[in-house]
């Protein structure tokens, strides 16, 4: 298929495989954000073709892995009220919360229905006056110019039955998480492209300058992935820091600018809490006040239980990089995609959904 | 460290829709909830269809239900899936279907001329499996309790060789032959259902294979396998077939035909066509030496004119069993263009749309 096949060519991408085993001299460990790039890496058994010292470890980008507990308990609480009709990305619907996830609130009556797009939902409430729509507004800097849009639509059509639940993430306060702590084992980003290509890289500059590591803004076919590596260890052997963008054919330095002066009419910057990893300042987004008539949880105040904490759950463990998923005691056994104990082993995104997937190993049979 | 599970499990357990995608769920709430009451020699079988002794005959019997909405899609129609799907699962046993029941249940609503639009379906998907509709059955529900029009249809099979056809009979050395390109009946529905349009439409695979079948059988290929490849897809097909044959596959991704609409459409909702349905493709375990030879016989008939080998049975695992669910299993391994290898697992629930 064109403007895909080329970056999924075997030649090409052999051809990198092997300008990176050239390069690397000695072990290196380099984190990629997104779980779009975990999924591909596993997906095509990129690691297969890397020389065993570098080691590629997951991040934190996985829009379903950290959604925190209690926003889920929330999400659940309002689609049971008989007038909500309530719209999320599919993946959202499997994962767990307190008790039970979003199928179980539809199997057991809630109208939650999986949509494309948050415009869809916008056009829902036009369509059923009478009942309110609210839209599960979850994700990275990716999504949130979609969910920017549909509140911005919402008020221009002036609906009163629409309203968004949102636990949005910002992207750079975790890599600075990632950098401050003392244990870090991580030495160089592959950042998301996508997320860049809505916001720049330009606020990735003083990141890289203060940790020292490398950080290149890397797309998500496996020809992309692989530059990105090999554009990140020759920064690491040469013992250089600086930002680089693998993924000039969607990304430039200041980003997209409509797309941002959306995000920022519509949002604010605010402390989020993320699943498995705690609280992080700054790191998330808000409705700004002009668009409080369409924030669910104060149109709607569900009362929840307090959630079970994460504390013990080695999911934040698996996010900040420090452990594989076939770490876990519980992966492939008590814990599969069909039965998930944890957020990560839900979307194709989750590492362990990921690695459970495509690359347990092939050689031993782990039934 | 402690890494106990924070979360804790719903205690009661509502049947949700992952439990029909026919993957893992289905296969879990089968296992626990429905076999343990109806117990015999048959349904331990396993099958989609049982071969059942009459007299000094072999007969195959076969149902399935029809719930696709819309009713109307791209390349065919819940009537002709109906026979379709029936007149298969008998094929894929090596039975010459005969005869069909139809049992129809209908919403109160529904506009009459939309029943004989598919009745007429019906009845000329019917006349060109050479299949009779023989008996059936009406109820109406009321507005709100049905999707316009469900059908269900059994159906009775002839078995005239004495072949045995099944996962036990797939043997080491032998080649997976796969029928043409996946995934156009799932992408078909789903396009639809979303809104998408494409260039070149994504029209339903929907299609009879029984005269393929009997193809192959009348040229005296060897079949040891055949399964038609429905909800689940190609991959769990595969996973499933390696498990109950108690045998290692491995299949040659770059070697499935996938069109050019159906990987688009794919690409776009976030789907992996290895797991999305068909209804009228099949893979096929014959012996490598009989492979050239069933190629042959499968080219000339226009269900599977682009039938390709994607894969060979490897060993036995050390320590497995045929059809083993705790200990060690078959299993299918994909190799992809890079020449990295990865496990088909089932399809564990529905096929999600991922976020991006």
């Amino acid at each position: 298929m064109k403007y895909l096949d080329e970056y999924r060519q075997r030649s090409s991408i052999h051809k990198l495989a092997a300008q990176v085993n050239d390069t690397v001299t000695r072990p290196w460990t380099i984190m990629e954000v997104c779980g779009g790039q975990t999924h591909a890496i596993v997906k095509y058994g990129l690691q297969q073709l890397l020389p065993a010292q570098l080691q590629l470890v997951h991040g934190p980008g996985c829009p379903v892995c950290v959604t925190s507990l209690e926003i889920i308990d929330k999400a659940i609480a309002i689609a049971a009220r008989p007038e909500v009709v309530f719209c999320s990305f599919g993946d959202m619907l499997r994962v767990p919360g307190s008790n039970g996830d979003l199928q179980s609130a539809k199997a057991a009556g809630a109208d939650v229905r999986a949509v494309y797009s948050p415009l869809h939902a916008v056009r829902l409430a036009e369509e059923n006056p009478d009942r309110e729509v609210v839209f599960f507004a979850i994700g990275f800097e990716t999504t949130a110019p979609a969910n920017a849009m549909a509140a911005f639509l919402a008020r221009r059509k002036r609906l009163r039955n629409f309203s968004l639940l949102v636990s949005h993430f910002l992207v750079p306060p975790a890599i600075e998480s990632i950098g401050s702590a003392a244990d870090s084992r991580v030495q160089g980003f592959l950042a998301a492209g996508h997320v860049c290509a809505v916001m720049g890289y330009e606020e990735y500059l003083p990141l890289a300058s203060k940790f020292r590591f490398p950080i290149v803004v890397t797309g998500f076919e496996p020809l992309d992935i692989l530059e990105g590596i090999l554009m990140c260890v020759r920064q690491l052997e040469q013992g250089k820091h600086e930002v680089q963008n693998q993924y000039a054919r969607a990304v430039v330095r200041s980003g997209n600018m409509p797309a941002r002066s959306m995000l920022e009419q519509v949002f604010e910057v605010a402390t989020q809490d993320w699943r498995g990893v705690g609280s992080i300042g700054n790191s998330g987004l808000q409705l700004r006040s002009e668009f409080a008539e369409f924030d669910a949880l104060k149109k709607f105040r569900p009362v929840i239980a307090v959630p079970e904490t994460d504390s013990g759950c080695i999911s934040g463990q698996i996010m900040l990089g420090h452990n594989k998923p076939s770490d876990c005691p519980h992966f492939g056994r008590e814990c599969r995609p069909e039965h998930p104990l944890g957020a990560p082993m839900v979307s194709t995104e989750g590492a362990c959904a990921a690695y459970h997937r495509y690359s347990r190993q092939v050689s031993t049979n782990e039934h | 460290m402690n890494i106990d599970c924070p979360i804790p499990l719903a205690t009661e357990e509502l049947v949700r829709l992952g439990h029909g995608s026919g993957g893992e769920m289905t296969q879990k709430l089968l296992r626990e909830h429905v076999f343990p009451h109806l117990d015999n020699e048959w349904i331990r079988q396993g099958h989609d269809s049982a071969t059942l002794p009459l007299g000094s005959e072999r007969v195959v019997f076969t149902t399935d239900s029809f719930v696709v909405s819309p009713l109307f899609f791209p390349g065919g129609d819940i009537g002709k899936l109906a026979v379709c799907g029936t007149v298969n699962d008998l094929a894929m046993s090596g039975a010459m279907p005969l005869y069909l029941s139809c049992s129809l249940i209908l919403e109160e609503g529904l506009p009459v001329k939309t029943l004989g639009r598919v009745m007429q379906s019906m009845a000329e998907t019917a006349a060109e499996a050479g299949v009779k509709l023989v008996t059936g059955d009406t109820k109406v529900v009321e507005r709100g309790r049905g999707d316009g029009l469900y059908i269900n249809t059994a159906g009775i099979g002839a078995l005239s060789h004495s072949l045995p056809v099944g996962p036990q009979q797939i043997q080491a050395g032998d080649l997976i032959l796969l029928s043409g390109d996946i995934g156009r009946h799932g992408m078909a529905i789903m396009a639809r259902r979303e809104g998408l349009e494409f260039d070149s439409p994504l029209h339903s695979d929907c299609a009879l294979l029984h005269g393929a079948i009997g193809a192959l059988l009348d040229a005296g290929i060897a079949v040891h396998c055949l399964r038609d490849l429905t909800r689940g897809g190609l991959a769990t097909a595969l996973a499933e077939l390696a498990e109950g044959a108690g045998k290692d596959f491995l299949v040659q991704e770059p070697e499935i035909p996938v069109s050019g609409p159906v990987q688009g459409a794919c690409e776009l909702l976030g789907l992996d066509p290895l797991y999305v349905a068909n209804e009228g493709r099949f893979i096929a375990f014959v012996p490598a030496h009989q492979a050239q030879h069933a190629l042959a016989v499968m080219a000339a008939i226009r269900v599977s004119s682009d039938s390709k080998v994607i894969g060979v049975v490897g060993d036995t695992p050390p320590g497995s069993e045929p059809g083993s669910q705790t200990g060690v299993r078959g299993r299918a391994v994909l190799k992809n263009t890079l020449g990295c290898e990865r496990l088909l697992d089932r399809l564990p629930g529905e096929q999600l749309p991922r976020i991006c």
